[in-house]
């Protein structure tokens, strides 16, 4: 049953094979015995998981069932839940219990979606491997010595491992798309603006976007269908349409015309990572679409700017950790100096300390033109880049990441080569595109990822690819050996 | 050395929206401490501003009232400091691309005349809460009720040259804000609050001298007092050859003196940048004209008007249209008695000394514009003399009325209030006089011609006293016939 993915479940479901009381405790028995392996959640809700089943399985007998009733499911613990521990990876938040819950959480609930829990992150999405994390490092299903990859690191393994059919994620510089690559999985990073962040707490706004760890780009389609929409409560989110996703996964790709960025097939992408990649090029263009080579001619720029542009907005939306209200608050303060800086000193880890003093500094008095500003004015060229790029092409496709996952605490020591990490997602999220990374081979029995970009607002196209994809090949289906 | 002062100030009005400028929760002043906050108040993980359209109307108001020019791209910038009621430790507000550019208002001054003082701009801001250091054993509370209030922060050019001149801008600020029912200009309650900055140069000087900045003085008075304290604390500084140190101060009203803030409330690096999480507000020519059509009659052009159509003095047409409740209340009452002069008479005199005798405002007065109308038109008519006419109005001010015009009748009558025109009436009443006086008339004939004009005073007296209400004209005229007639 834990094979089953969210389209499968739905028809089971619907078809009566079993009931969501069933899956649902099945799911939840896997977690309980095999989620010390991974520690992918950081809070189980088996109660509150179990009264959703239930209610999900009364609805069904009384014929009002719909799609998605009684789905399990699991949530990135960085989206505020009503009622439940909300923590961000963070100590600081270790003791949050959300008053309220972020509009995706309201949207799976009205759906009739059951949640399982909570699941680990990066602290504040700051990283690339899940180390970063107060509730310790997640481990990835393919081989436990290695990381998950982050900041959703608990989505990508928790899915990866049969614990959940799907997962809500987040991405501000390759959170969705890069565990989901070294885990086999298949991850969607929506445009900015076309799922509210209301309630997901932020890191760095202009850029964070919640998304979808599937098993398939199918499955991917049905969560987004719930995910996607307005929100009056998030002034960046955009009065935009939300076609149905599902009815174009069928369309046929003939004639689609697929760019590859030069840059991204440089020497620092690895021979059998290139390999792997363009193998999946090459099943593209056996089901009809064009292959053009495109150039991104800055996007060598797009990591320097990130760091300016990211740790900037976070120094300021973390700023309300200070424990005067809610989370973690030091012993004993001698006065409000104190109670600042030890609150904080001790309540949140070393990464979001670095990111804080990186974005204060580059924010201060006579430096803010020569960082921030530039930043910014970089990244207008990156969004040119691609603008320019996507009007010649449907979709760009590339790596994911440099290699495949690797050992924990490899590179704990050096950030700048954790920030090179993201060195192929993070110009996306610069230039608020939609993207997707979709299992597209192994290399030495570790999954790759293949990554494919849309233009603004077409999500669609990109899962009707991601889903051809996965028709003519099995990628998706692998799974890690003792699965 | 003499000196010249260069004063400019910043003031903080509240807006008078029904919601906060980020959140739908309301912004009603006194009630229970944190009672008016919610999530997005409270600074809550994962919660987003949404901005009130109602508080960009507000500010485009002011902007046209003060004929400034008006962003049409607007941008807020958070400002970053850390304060425990600060929820989100920074401030929105808008620092490069503010709602209102360079504008300009009048001030009147004591003496009637008038100076134009330049708005260099004005922004859009959030209000923080407030800290409560009282009641908590020595720790602070922290009220987040008034977290989220609209601000619209109005920043002076350094173009004021005294004490005088910095209240007369801020009354006329608050006359403004008021009269655009944009603010409710409740100083005690903080609705606005001023912070003065001051220095001095050597007369002649074009360089500004170092200033210092006077913190969140909230009563006009206070602004006056303030800066006269700081002038003469930074000139006799400057006299000794000292130096000012740039500085935030506070006034301390009971000592009448400022002193320097601790360093420790003062925040140094702020590091504005544009707040990711709201989008630019773009207005349109449209938008800016619609907003135009809602201007009401502002004090400056009510003052003119006063003084051209109706031909008030300068100085009361300044007084009367400085409070817009108080001009609505003249005007009301000018239109009905139809004599613009009396009504000013009256609003300055009787009804000034009834409002600080009964220690109201000029709404909770018990006597409406149209029942003092109705009062002055009884002294036109010549139904009542202007003694008649402040009895009763002291009488219904006092209470002794209700909201009709016909009580103003009643209480005319049971007062015995209503001149006697009547000369048939009046002549009785003499006759009686005169029989009751026969010792006084005697007195009165034996006086010589040119003096009985004085002489014929106690005759007065007598007969208004035997008949409150006659026509003191009347009773004149007919005096002076009766005693002719006698000798």
């Amino acid at each position: 049953m834990h094979n089953k993915t969210i389209a499968e479940i739905s028809r089971d479901l619907a078809a009566g094979e079993y009931s969501s009381v069933e899956i649902t405790t099945e799911l939840l028995s896997r977690v309980q015995q095999l989620d010390s392996e991974y520690n992918s959640f950081i809070t189980v809700t088996a109660e509150q998981a179990l009264a959703q089943a239930r209610a999900a399985d009364e609805r069904r007998a009384a014929g009002n069932a719909e799609a998605w009733t009684g789905i399990p499911i699991a949530h990135k613990d960085i989206f505020c839940t009503n009622g439940v521990l909300t923590t961000c990876g963070s100590k600081m938040l270790s003791n949050f219990t959300a008053p309220y819950d972020a509009t995706v959480i309201d949207k799976f609930n009205a759906a009739g979606a059951v949640s399982l829990g909570k699941l680990n992150m990066d602290e504040f999405a700051m990283g690339s491997s899940n180390e970063s994390s107060f509730f310790g490092p997640v481990a990835n299903p393919w081989d436990k010595e290695r990381v998950p990859g982050g900041s959703s690191g608990g989505s990508a393994a928790a899915v990866a491992a049969r614990l959940v059919p799907g997962a809500t994620a987040t991405d501000t510089g390759g959170s969705i798309r890069q565990p989901a690559a070294l885990c086999g999985v298949t991850g969607l990073k929506p445009t900015y603006g076309r799922i509210s962040r209301w309630g997901m707490i932020a890191y760095a706004s202009s850029l964070d976007q919640a998304g979808t760890i599937t098993r398939s780009a199918e499955d991917a389609a049905l969560m987004l269908q719930i995910m996607a929409g307005f929100d009056a409560r998030d002034s960046t989110c955009m009065n935009q349409a939300v076609p149905d996703y599902s009815a174009s996964l069928n369309n046929s790709i003939e004639g689609m015309t697929i760019g590859l960025p030069a840059e991204y097939f440089r020497d620092d992408l690895s021979a059998d990572m290139q390999q792997a990649v363009r193998n999946a090029i090459a099943e593209y263009e056996k089901m009809g679409a064009k292959v053009k080579e495109i150039s991104l001619p800055n996007a060598h720029l797009a990591i320097p700017a990130y760091y300016i542009i990211a740790p900037a907005e976070c120094s300021a939306n973390l700023s309300r950790m200070d424990g005067v209200r809610f989370g973690y608050r030091c012993e004993d303060p001698q006065d409000i100096e104190d109670l600042y800086k030890r609150s904080r000193g001790e309540g949140f880890g070393g990464e979001v300390k670095r990111r804080i003093m990186v974005g204060a500094y580059a924010l201060s008095a006579g430096f803010y033109d020569a960082y921030y500003k530039k930043a910014q004015q970089v990244r207008r060229l990156i969004k040119n880049d691609f603008a320019a790029a996507l009007q010649e092409v449907d979709l760009i496709a590339g790596p994911v990441t440099p290699t495949p996952a690797f050992r924990r605490g490899e590179k704990t020591s050096d950030p700048v080569e954790m920030y090179l990490e993201d060195i192929f997602t993070i110009a996306l999220n610069l230039a608020g595109l939609p993207g997707m990374s979709v299992p597209c081979g192994q290399v030495n029995g570790l999954p790759v990822g293949l990554q494919l970009i849309g233009n603004y607002f077409d999500e669609a196209r990109l899962l009707n690819a991601a889903h051809q994809f996965q028709q003519a090949t099995d990628w998706h289906l692998q799974k890690p050996a003792d699965i | 050395m003499e000196w010249e002062v260069v004063i400019g100030l910043e003031i903080h009005a509240q807006l008078a929206t029904k919601s906060k400028i980020f959140s739908g929760a309301a912004t009603a002043y006194g009630a229970e401490a944190n009672t008016q906050a919610c999530a997005v108040d409270l600074g809550l993980p994962g919660v987003l501003p949404v901005f009130n359209e109602e508080a960009l109307r507000m500010a485009v108001k002011f902007g046209l009232a003060i004929d400034a020019e008006i962003g049409h791209r607007s941008v807020f910038d958070r400002k970053n400091y850390f304060y425990p009621d600060l929820p989100k430790g920074y401030q929105t507000t808008q620092l490069h691309h503010p709602i209102v550019g360079k504008g300009h208002i009048e001030i009147e001054l004591e003496d009637g005349s008038t100076r134009i003082i330049n708005v260099t701009r004005a922004h859009l801001e959030e209000d923080a809460g407030k800290s409560v250091h009282e009641g908590f054993n020595g720790m602070t509370g922290i009220d987040l009720n008034r977290a989220g209030t609209p601000l619209i922060e109005i920043v002076s050019e350094p173009e004021m040259r005294n004490a005088k001149e910095a209240a007369a801008y801020f009354r006329k600020m608050h006359s403004i804000v008021t009269y655009l029912g944009i603010c409710d200009g409740d100083l005690s309650q903080g609705s606005m609050r001023c912070d003065c900055n001051v220095s001095l140069r050597p007369k002649g000087q074009q360089e500004f001298g170092t200033r210092t900045e006077i913190k969140n003085v909230n009563s006009f008075r206070n602004v006056e007092r303030a800066i006269e304290a700081e002038i003469e604390r930074q000139m006799d500084i400057l006299e000794d050859g000292g130096k000012i140190v740039q500085e935030t101060r506070l006034y301390d009203a009971d000592k009448n003196e400022t002193r320097a803030m601790r360093s420790k409330e003062v925040a140094n690096d702020y590091r504005y940048f544009p707040c990711p999480d709201l989008l630019p507000v773009i207005i349109d020519d449209e938008y800016v004209n619609n907003v135009r059509a809602t201007l009401p009659e502002l004090p400056t052009s009510k003052r003119e008007r006063f003084v051209n159509d109706h031909g008030l003095s300068p100085v009361d047409a300044a007084v009367l249209a400085s409070d817009r409740d108080l001009a609505h209340y003249f005007e009301t009452a000018a239109k009905l008695v139809n004599d613009y002069k009396l009504a000013a008479n009256w609003v300055q005199g009787d009804v000034s000394a009834a409002l600080n005798r009964l220690e109201v405002s000029i709404n909770e007065l018990p006597v409406s514009a149209q029942q003092l109308g109705r009062i002055l038109s009884l002294i036109k008519d010549n139904t009542l003399n202007n003694g008649g006419a402040k009895e009763v109005f002291t009488a219904m001010a006092d209470g002794k009325g209700d909201d009709s015009l016909e009580c103003i009748d009643t209480l005319v009558d049971s007062m015995g209030l209503k001149q006697v025109s009547d000369s048939g009436a009046i002549e009785a009443i003499v006759d009686q006089v005169l029989t009751d006086n026969p010792k006084l008339v005697e007195g009165y004939l034996a006086t010589p011609e040119d003096k009985r004009a004085k002489a014929i005073g106690p005759f007065i007296g007598l007969t208004r006293k035997a008949a409150k209400g006659v026509n003191p004209q009347v009773v004149m005229d007919v005096l002076k016939k009766k005693l002719s007639e006698l000798g």
